[in-house]
């Protein structure tokens, strides 16, 4: 060991001059960071933690994707993130605008849905796929209302109408005007799901009570699907329907939202569209075509006419079938009853008129669109295409109340591992203990600044895993310390005089916490990328308050040792500096006490040392 | 401090020690039953998994009076499936019911919040579709998978690939000793359980390494001396780092338990408990493992080796030849290798006056008699 060390040693002579110059900057140095980061925590405004919803209360929705029957190797991350995109775009649009919808593992989307807002709604919104269908459209008129342009949606972006096709402001929805006033008889479309119609007008007709969709929307779009299509779509759609239409205000969110509640494919809805101009609202007949049935869709820059962007898409066989139908009835209509509306989640994204029957599968959307536009419209049909299904997977339901008292229990489990922690530093290694502990307040320092910086910047959550991550961390960073100073005792026990001592040590001991250290954090970093759920933030804050003990033993502990060595309480080696040499049964240094020469008799120290 | 100190210190000169290799079989039989009697236990009892594995629905009430018996039967009555109903410490209801599936746990939310007169946003719901706990499960056997072979390529390359297979073996008694004991003592395996268990990987290498970080450095040169054979060096190591190794494991427990004590005594059951549950026995088997299994298995496997078996041989032969020529020829016989290659094994207890020891015969059996300054030690500083 000696040997080793002093070849280890030897070099170091002229860094060791260097690094006893250079302590107090260190020092100063990661003082300057942390008040920076701290700064910079305030000038954010984030001060806190982002509390997690075990912490701060709330529903956290797990959902796992699921391949359609028939399809393989569909989940990807491309499509998980198109998913993440409808799902987002549909929490978000109900006024749950805090949720946080992201992907997690392979296969798993995360959403959070913050304590205070009807999670019972948004969870029947998150647990249903992408839905997109293509419906007759009734009636078509541009939405009265303020006059301003409703600020735009994040991501339902196709928000064109098929170009410049379109003069038909004004059409007068058909059928009768007249205010009714209560539950008039659901009738007027022919389908055989009585119960769904029911409820779909109720829901209907009173937008503002949250929905009874008990039933599975799985199930309604599965029978659209098979169904052949329903006769057309009269004329006349029901009074109520019409009242509804009347009222609706397109550039009111709420309306927006509200509008979209309860819809059945199989029944004729009201719907909003944007266009460049701002909203058209429809009245819609049920379903034709299945988005799913969409096999395919892209922006494609047409070279050969003038016609510019556009979009193309090409059905299933079923599909083919079913849009070579609507597309055969609709042809022959007068406009805007010659259109079809894309309908993506209950707002019409698109309405296309049709021309001619399009029998062969293959379908194109031409108007004056931008690149841009084309490119949305195109995604906004492969979301139809998208062939995943969404399973929930776990639903955490977490009340403000146990929220608090989960944070406060781990508060209390972190206050309680750190005082004991504390007090056994205190007890062994005494006046060595205050460099512990120091060091310790700022590992805590550091990790608190950098978890509530991470909350903003990469969504970080402090959840109670990540806490129990924390704790744990204690031990971690106080063993780095450990290490160094048993290294230092080590060399005191040698008999050397401490300065020397804490250089010497140090070589050896940033060795081993480097090699453990590193142990510690591929565990963290392999379980990280590998595992889903809870495991995650657990692996995330050990991993990250590994990578801090580090830093903070290269750069405040050595520092502070270092600085620390020339103060005579240390130095002097006092009963209380915890580096006694005589505590520690060290040789007496050899040049002080014992001038004895070098071939003292083999027994005479060690009855001192016993 | 001073006796804790002391007795460091003589640890650490080799002065007092424990023979941990010597005594090795016996430890090695030890964790064998152990582990048997984990395995069995897995085996015949199996593991009780949590609700988050096999799918259902967990409720947490907020403060109530209501009895566990009532509560009950209201969750049977809602859910239609058998509930177990547990009183917390602070008078809250934990109540498990298996095989609900998630939709349908909201109407029993709403039916128990109802009997319980509560509001149903009071009480807490934990839904977990039966797959879930799989893919956790899964997904952390692989993650497993995945950092035992990084951290055997790791310590291969920063040590040797002797000490990586005893790591390992370690890890693994670790984990079977944790996951036995979660077995026979009939806790429930929940992700907590696993996040634990998990932690533990981390842990129980930390800790190893640092043993194995000493041996390393004071079987440099082993080869080039005549007086230590690997096993003692690596008893040695172990005996000067065991203050550490106490140290650490003391601190690592200590916030733990910190965590045990309010994850079960505050919250009653939940997260906390269950991570700080297996950490804490998984730590506590790291320890032990790290300590009497894995440098011990390190020593065998080296000892196998040409070269030390070698050595050995000449270690033996010069002390059977010392113990001719009687005490009194101790002390010359380093000198003619100019103080170097004997220092390795002995490295702990000279530093400053590498001096001449004598034959010891390992660490633990002769106190050093002869710490003598053999030389001086003034051109070491």
């Amino acid at each position: 060991m000696d040997r080793e060390n002093e070849k280890v040693a030897a070099p170091k002579k002229g860094r060791k001059q260097a690094a006893q110059g250079k302590p107090g900057r260190t020092l100063v140095l990661i003082m300057i960071a942390l008040v920076a980061m701290t700064g910079g925590m305030f000038l954010s405004g984030h001060t806190t933690p982002r509390l997690g919803i075990d912490l701060a209360g709330g529903t956290s929705i797990t959902l796992e994707a699921k391949n359609e029957p028939g399809q393989k190797n569909a989940i990807n991350q491309t499509n998980l993130n198109t998913a993440v995109d409808i799902i987002n775009n549909r929490v978000n649009g109900l006024g749950v605008s805090e949720a946080e919808v992201q992907t997690q593992g392979d296969r798993n989307i995360i959403v959070n849905i913050p304590k205070g807002t009807n999670a019972k709604q948004a969870r029947e919104q998150v647990g249903t796929t992408a839905q997109l269908y293509f419906r007759p459209v009734l009636a078509q008129q541009p939405s009265t209302g303020a006059a301003e342009k409703p600020t735009p949606k994040p991501s339902d972006s196709g928000k064109d109408k098929s170009g410049g096709d379109k003069s038909k402001d004004g059409d007068k929805p058909k059928g009768s005007d007249e205010p009714k006033e209560e539950a008039t008889s659901p009738s007027g479309t022919p389908t055989t799901q009585g119960r769904s119609v029911t409820e779909a007008l109720k829901a209907d007709a009173t937008p503002s009570s949250t929905t009874d969709a008990k039933d599975d929307p799985a199930k309604d779009k599965k029978d659209d699907g098979k169904k052949d299509p329903s006769p057309t779509p009269s004329g006349d759609p029901t009074a109520q329907l019409q009242e509804q239409f009347a009222k609706l205000d397109c550039t009111d969110k709420k309306a927006r939202a509200k509008v979209k509640e309860g819809i059945k494919p199989s029944d004729p809805v009201v719907a909003c569209g944007e266009n460049k101009n701002g909203w058209d609202k429809f009245i819609l007949g049920p379903s034709e075509v299945n988005g799913k049935e969409v096999d395919d869709a892209k922006a494609v820059y047409d070279t050969q006419g003038a016609a510019g962007w556009k979009v193309t898409m090409n059905f299933s066989k079923t599909g083919t079938k079913q849009f070579a139908d609507i597309t055969g009835k609709l042809a022959s209509k007068q406009p805007p009853q010659n259109e079809f509306g894309i309908v993506m989640d209950g707002e019409v994204v698109s309405a296309p008129y049709v021309s001619q029957a399009l029998t062969t599968g293959d379908a194109e959307i031409s108007g004056s669109f931008s690149q841009d536009e084309a490119k949305d419209l195109a995604n906004i049909l492969s979301y139809g295409a998208l062939p995943l299904t969404f399973k929930e997977q776990s639903v955490t339901t977490v009340s403000a109340a146990l929220g608090g008292e989960q944070l406060r229990a781990g508060m209390i489990a972190g206050a309680i591992g750190l005082a004991l922690v504390i007090i056994y530093l205190v007890a062994y290694y005494r006046g060595l203990a205050l460099i512990a502990i120091a060091s310790l307040f700022v590992s805590a320092a550091l990790t608190y600044t950098i978890m509530t910086l991470l909350g903003p910047t990469i969504k970080f959550a402090l959840n109670l895993p990540a806490v129990c991550g924390a704790i744990v961390a204690i031990g971690i960073t106080a063993d780095s310390f450990i290490v160094y100073f048993e290294r230092i005792r080590d060399e005191v026990r040698e008999g050397r005089t401490l300065r020397p001592a804490v250089e010497r040590a140090w070589p050896r001991a940033r060795r081993t916490i480097l090699v453990s250290d590193f142990v510690s954090f591929l565990a963290a970093a392999v379980l990280f990328i590998v595992t889903v759920g809870k495991v995650q933030g657990f692996a995330f804050t050990l991993g990250l308050t590994t990578l801090l003990d580090v830093v903070v033993v290269f750069f405040f502990t050595k520092p502070l040792m270092t600085i620390m060595a020339r103060k005579k309480f240390f130095a002097s080696g006092g009963k209380w500096s915890g580096l006694d040499p005589k505590r520690l049964g060290a040789k007496p240094p050899l040049r002080r006490s014992r001038p004895s020469g070098p071939t003292v008799p083999v027994d005479s120290t060690t009855p001192k040392e016993a | 401090m001073s006796k804790l100190g002391d007795l460091g210190a003589r640890l650490y000169r080799g002065e007092v020690g424990y023979d941990f290799v010597g005594k090795r079989k016996i430890w090695y039989g030890i964790s064998i039953l152990i582990t048997i009697t984990a395995i069995v236990g897995l085996a015949v009892r199996g593991l009780n998994m949590g609700i988050e594995f096999e799918g259902g629905a967990v409720f947490n009430t907020p403060k109530t009076s209501v009895s566990v018996a009532k509560a009950e039967e209201a969750a049977e009555k809602a859910s239609g499936h058998d509930a177990l109903v547990q009183k917390l410490g602070n008078d809250t209801l934990r109540i498990q019911i298996a095989g609900v599936d998630t939709g349908k746990s909201d109407q029993v939310k709403a039916e128990l919040a109802n009997e319980f007169d509560m509001k149903a946003d009071d009480i807490n719901a934990d839904l977990v579709g039966p797959s879930w706990g799989e893919q956790i499960a899964n997904k952390a056997w692989q993650g497993l998978a995945i950092f035992m072979v990084l951290v055997v390529i790791y310590l291969a390359i920063a040590f040797e690939w002797r000490m990586a297979v005893a790591a390992l073996i370690a890890l693994i008694h670790d984990i079977t000793i944790t996951v036995g004991v979660y077995a026979l003592v009939g806790f429930e395996v929940t992700p907590g359980t696993v996040i634990g268990l998990l932690t533990i990987l981390g842990y129980s290498l930390y800790d190893t390494v640092v043993v194995f970080d000493s041996l390393k450095e004071q079987s440099k040169d082993l080869v080039k001396q005549t007086r230590f054979t690997y096993s003692e060096v690596a008893n040695r190591s172990i005996n000067s780092t065991l203050v550490r190794s106490i140290n650490t494991t003391v601190v690592a427990l200590l916030p733990v338990a910190g965590l045990l004590f309010i994850g079960g005594g505050f919250l009653g059951a939940g997260m906390l408990n269950d991570i700080s549950l297996s950490l804490f026995v998984g730590l506590a088997a790291g320890a032990y493992s790290s300590i009497f299994i894995a440098t011990p298995l390190v020593a065998d496997l080296k000892e196998t080796e040409p070269q030390m078996k070698a050595l050995k041989k000449r270690v033996l032969a010069k002390r059977r030849a010392a113990a001719a020529k009687g005490e009194s020829a101790e002390a010359p016989e380093p000198a003619g290798d100019d103080g170097r290659d004997d220092e390795p094994g002995d490295a702990a207890s000279e530093g400053a006056a590498p001096a001449v020891v004598g034959p010891r015969s390992g660490p633990r059996s002769q106190p050093a008699r002869n710490r003598g300054r053999g030389r001086p030690s003034g051109k070491r500083r």
